[in-house]
């Protein structure tokens, strides 16, 4: 505005002069009206413009960056340091009081030593004193000064008497000590014996800290038993024996402890040696099968035998229920003239040079079957007549519990036992069947085999008249027998006559139902395992019958050409069954497959006259094991097409299970009713 | 015993050279080879059983060595641990 006023002055000045156009600088300021009529204010302040505005400090409190707010406006222009001092402060009248004793010198220092106060001090600072006042230098005057000072203030508040001051002696120093008796020292040392010390090293492997938890584990287990059994006195001195037991077993031979180890290593040889054979066990299916259209095969695996059953025949076969690769072998002699001894052998497949565990009895075991609970109890029936259970847990040779002639055995060889299931008191017990027609239960109380008579075997219509008008009925002796799967009390009997009677528990007299199977001496009966209607005999008269039980007449009849030792229904089809006959074949149907014919008819053993007496199949394993009369027992694998399950139809799936065998069993029976119904 | 009857049975397989019952140190006490055979294999081996247990165990500490192969050219050594012994028997390969 000022400049806009301006440039109009001069302007105007000029008017006369020049034209009245207004020339305009070309950067004025373009403004408008209203802008050129506001008004600016302008303020003076006392602000230094040099201080800075926004000075930061660091607050510790608050651990941040802070604004400071008042900044310091003060702008010094020049500062000068001067040198004048006030005339009361200490500086000042040290001064003055050096002018003064410089100006009247000896008077001054007679009235201080006169006035000096402090009389009783060394005679020294006097001394330096008056030497300083004889010198009169202003150099020891200082120093008297300033120790006058020291010693006393008070004095030199009155600054014109110069007073004669202490001074401590800062040349001739001179220290006191005293220095006690010190006590004389002596070592005592003690030293014991060294702790015995050993060197402990171990690894930390995963597997040894799960070793640990895993004893600390049991070791709870165990005080927590020990609880619990404290007041039964009766287990108290069971854990005392077994307590004893340990110790023995701590104290035996060392080579004892290898017994584990060796069985270990005697089967990895025999699996060496028969590598081959079990090699083709597990993975060896015949391939030409497929070719063979609906036969099979069977491949000799393996051949158990020992040299101490060589002359006795196998009478009696069982796979053991739980360990699927261990079979029992009983060994004794069909020939009546010939009696000897008998054996009991386990066999485990994975070692077949050797059994796992040997019994030998004095009478031939003619039968013999194992528990399906309690997979160790095996009982067997003998030639002479007697039962008895081996327990394989105790390795003793001899029986546990055996019957005898006051216990009630049988006066004829027993053709058959079976483990029942166990009765209400929880005891084991067990049929057996025998030639001399009963057919006894025992029950194994507490130690003792207690039996009862079930069934006397009758031939019906030959009831004699005898002595004393006595009636004498002749014993049917039976042969062999077999319990329905699924109905307890109900079972067949086969006799030596040929008759299979159908018997129940419950009813010592009367049986059920009788079928005249046989001409000769029926040799087994089975039930099928999965067709609860179905039964199967076979006989030394060549023939093998299949039946239902509720008609009389047979299914089917197979002729063998030869006596027919046993049958087996296979385990995993309703429709499969093995017969092995004295010319040494074995003979594989399957109903579902081939209705008249075997699909399979193999010899298996090797000299001829070899007659095999048993067969058994494995409940797992497409395996069957056959027992000569040579006492050696083959082990045979199934080829596929004795095997074969029911063809699944396109898009359907493969029903598997005890209703489809069923299924399978009742369409082939009901044909043959239907052809029987016909004819 | 027992044992001593598996361990004859074992000797008399077909193919069977020697076997060897060590303890748990390391010191043999059954053997049917010479004595200086038998103190090589039984130091060497009870090593490599020891360290073969101590692989399957770190793996999975509830699994455990059942037994060791070791096929060579001329043979087979064969060895099954036990808590207490091992045992070792010699086989010739089969060819």
């Amino acid at each position: 505005q000022d400049e806009d006023s301006g440039t109009e002055v001069g302007e105007g000045a000029d008017e006369w002069a020049q034209s009245k156009a207004t020339v305009r600088p070309p950067d004025q300021l373009e403004l408008t009206d209203a802008e050129l009529k506001e008004e600016f204010t302008r303020i003076l302040t006392a602000n230094n413009p040099h201080a800075p505005q926004n000075i930061v400090r660091y607050s510790f409190k608050e651990g941040t960056y802070k604004f400071i707010g008042v900044v310091n406006q003060l702008a010094v222009h020049f500062s000068q340091v001067g040198n004048l001092i006030p005339k009361d402060s200490d500086e000042g009248r040290r001064q003055h009081y050096r002018d003064e004793l410089a100006a009247g010198s000896q008077e001054s220092a007679k009235v201080v030593i006169s006035e000096t106060e402090i009389l009783e001090e060394e005679e020294e600072p006097k001394e330096s004193e008056a030497e300083a006042e004889t010198e009169a230098g202003s150099q020891t005057d200082m120093p008297a000064a300033e120790a006058a000072e020291k010693v006393n203030e008070e004095e030199l508040m009155t600054p014109k008497q110069p007073k004669e001051q202490k001074l401590t002696n800062q040349f001739n120093f001179s220290e006191r000590a005293s220095q006690t008796i010190n006590n004389p020292l002596r070592d005592r040392e003690c030293q014991m014996e060294p702790p015995p010390r050993t060197n402990f090293s171990a690894t930390a492997n995963q597997w040894e800290i799960y070793d640990a938890y895993v004893e600390e584990l049991e070791k709870q287990e165990k005080t927590k038993e020990k609880e619990k059994t404290k007041t039964p006195v009766a287990k108290k001195m069971g854990k005392m024996a077994m307590r004893k037991m340990a110790s023995m077993e701590s104290q035996s031979d060392d080579i004892t402890k290898v017994t584990q180890a060796a069985k270990i290593v005697e089967r990895m040889v025999n699996q060496n040696t028969f590598d081959d054979v079990a090699q083709d066990f597990k993975y060896y299916e015949d391939a030409a099968d497929e070719y063979r259209d609906q036969e099979g095969t069977l491949l000799p695996l393996w051949k158990f035998q020992n040299d101490k059953a060589k002359r006795l025949a196998v009478t009696a076969l069982c796979w053991n229920p739980k360990y699927n690769d261990l079979f029992a072998v009983g060994h004794g002699s069909y020939d009546f003239m010939k009696q000897s001894r008998g054996m009991l052998l386990l066999y485990s497949m994975k070692n077949p040079s050797f059994p796992e565990y040997v019994f030998s009895s004095e009478s031939g075991i003619m039968c013999l079957d194992m528990h399906v609970d309690h997979p160790y109890l095996v009982v067997v029936g003998h030639y002479d007549g007697n039962v008895a259970i081996y327990n394989l847990k105790k390795p003793h040779s001899q029986p546990a519990f055996r019957s005898s002639a006051k216990s009630g055995k049988h006066t004829d060889p027993v053709w058959q036992v079976k483990w029942q299931k166990d009765d209400m008191d929880n005891n084991l017990n067990f049929f057996s069947v025998s030639s001399d027609g009963r057919i006894v239960s025992w029950t194994l109380l507490k130690s003792e085999l207690v039996h009862t008579d079930v069934i006397k075997l009758k031939v019906e219509g030959s009831t004699t008249d005898g002595l004393d008008g006595l009636q004498l009925h002749t014993v049917g002796c039976g042969t062999a027998f077999d319990f329905h799967k699924e109905i307890d009390y109900m079972f067949l009997v086969g006799t030596e006559e040929g008759k299979i009677y159908k018997c129940s528990k419950s009813y010592s007299s009367k049986f059920l139902d009788t079928y005249d199977a046989h001409n000769m001496a029926v040799d087994a009966v089975s039930w099928n395992p999965y067709h609860t209607k179905v039964f199967m005999s076979c006989s030394s008269d060549w023939t093998v019958k299949i039946w239902d039980h509720t008609i009389k007449t047979p299914m089917f009849i197979y002729d063998l050409n030869s006596a027919v030792g046993d049958v087996a229904w296979a385990p995993y089809s309703s429709t499969v069954f093995a017969a092995v006959t004295t010319n040494g074949k074995t003979h594989v149907f399957d109903l579902s497959i081939n209705k008249y014919e075997a699909i399979c008819n193999q010899p298996v053993v090797a000299k001829k006259k070899n007659k095999i007496t048993h067969v058994q199949f494995n409940p797992i394993h497409p395996i069957i094991i056959v027992g000569d009369d040579r006492g050696h027992v083959t082990c045979l694998k199934l080829s596929p097409n004795l095997r074969k399950m029911p063809k699944e139809k396109k898009g359907q799936e493969v029903q598997k299970g005890p209703a489809v065998e069923i299924a399978k069993l009742d369409k082939l029976l009901n044909l043959v009713r239907e052809v029987k119904t016909k004819t | 015993a027992e044992v001593e009857e598996t361990l004859k049975r074992i000797q008399s397989h077909k193919g069977v050279i020697g076997t060897m019952v060590v303890n748990a140190e390391g010191i043999p006490i059954r053997t049917t080879l010479d004595n200086s055979t038998t103190v090589q294999y039984a130091g060497l081996l009870h090593q490599l059983t020891m360290k073969a247990r101590s692989t399957v165990r770190d793996i999975d500490p509830q699994n455990d060595l059942t037994f060791l192969r070791i096929r060579s050219k001329k043979h087979e050594i064969m060895v099954a641990p036990g808590n207490v012994a091992f045992h070792l028997v010699f086989k010739a390969s089969s060819p």
